[in-house]
């Protein structure tokens, strides 16, 4: 079964419907692959600036809005610098 | 029901999956459920440079009614059974 059991307490990004990119801690998931997420930032992708991080906290984000979710990488994500990456958003899902 | 059949039997195989956002990512399929959700690992995203979001993500859960298309490798995949059995299967919807 493709499970998100092994997310739990790890460092995620969640990549949703409308391009929006969350990280944040896993705390909890269910069935409908519902998530919540604890210490969470958005990751604004612009051309003109480096990533800008907006604290969102504790967020529930409901399954059906979820594209994708990733484990982060603790040591490959300290060796990067948001500040300097200059990338174009993420697409919104169109069916 | 068939098709989840057959991606169980592509565990640990690569496969590039396409999204309904434009990313793709290739990596090795881990699992599959019956939505079609799908778990890959070592993932490489297709045309790194424009899409550096997920630089330091190495293994992902993709939600099946995201996905476009998952590119198969042929050499894994029976396409003379699978014609077999997608008929058997319509025949049998057929009959209902």
């Amino acid at each position: 079964m493709a499970t998100l059991q092994g997310y739990v307490d790890h460092r995620v990004l969640l990549i949703l419907q409308d391009g929006r990119a969350i990280v944040g801690v896993m705390a909890g998931y269910d069935q409908k692959s519902n998530v919540v997420l604890s210490n969470s930032k958005e990751r604004v992708y612009s051309m003109d600036a480096g990533v800008e991080e907006i604290e969102l906290g504790l967020y529930l984000v409901k399954g059906d809005q979820i594209v994708l979710i990733g484990e982060l990488d603790e040591a490959l994500e300290q060796s990067v610098d948001l500040s300097t990456i200059r990338a174009e958003p993420i697409l919104p899902i169109r069916y | 029901m068939l098709i989840f059949s057959v991606f169980k039997t592509l565990t640990d195989q690569k496969v590039t999956v396409e999204l309904k956002n434009d990313l793709s990512i290739t990596g090795v399929l881990k699992s599959v459920d019956q939505f079609l959700n799908i778990r890959l690992d070592k993932i490489e995203v297709f045309d790194e440079a424009r899409h550096p979001h997920m630089m330091a993500v190495k293994n992902c859960f993709i939600r099946g009614s995201v996905v476009r298309y998952v590119q198969l490798p042929a050499e894994h995949v029976d396409t003379q059974l699978l014609e077999d059995a997608t008929r058997r299967e319509a025949a049998a919807q057929g009959k209902r």
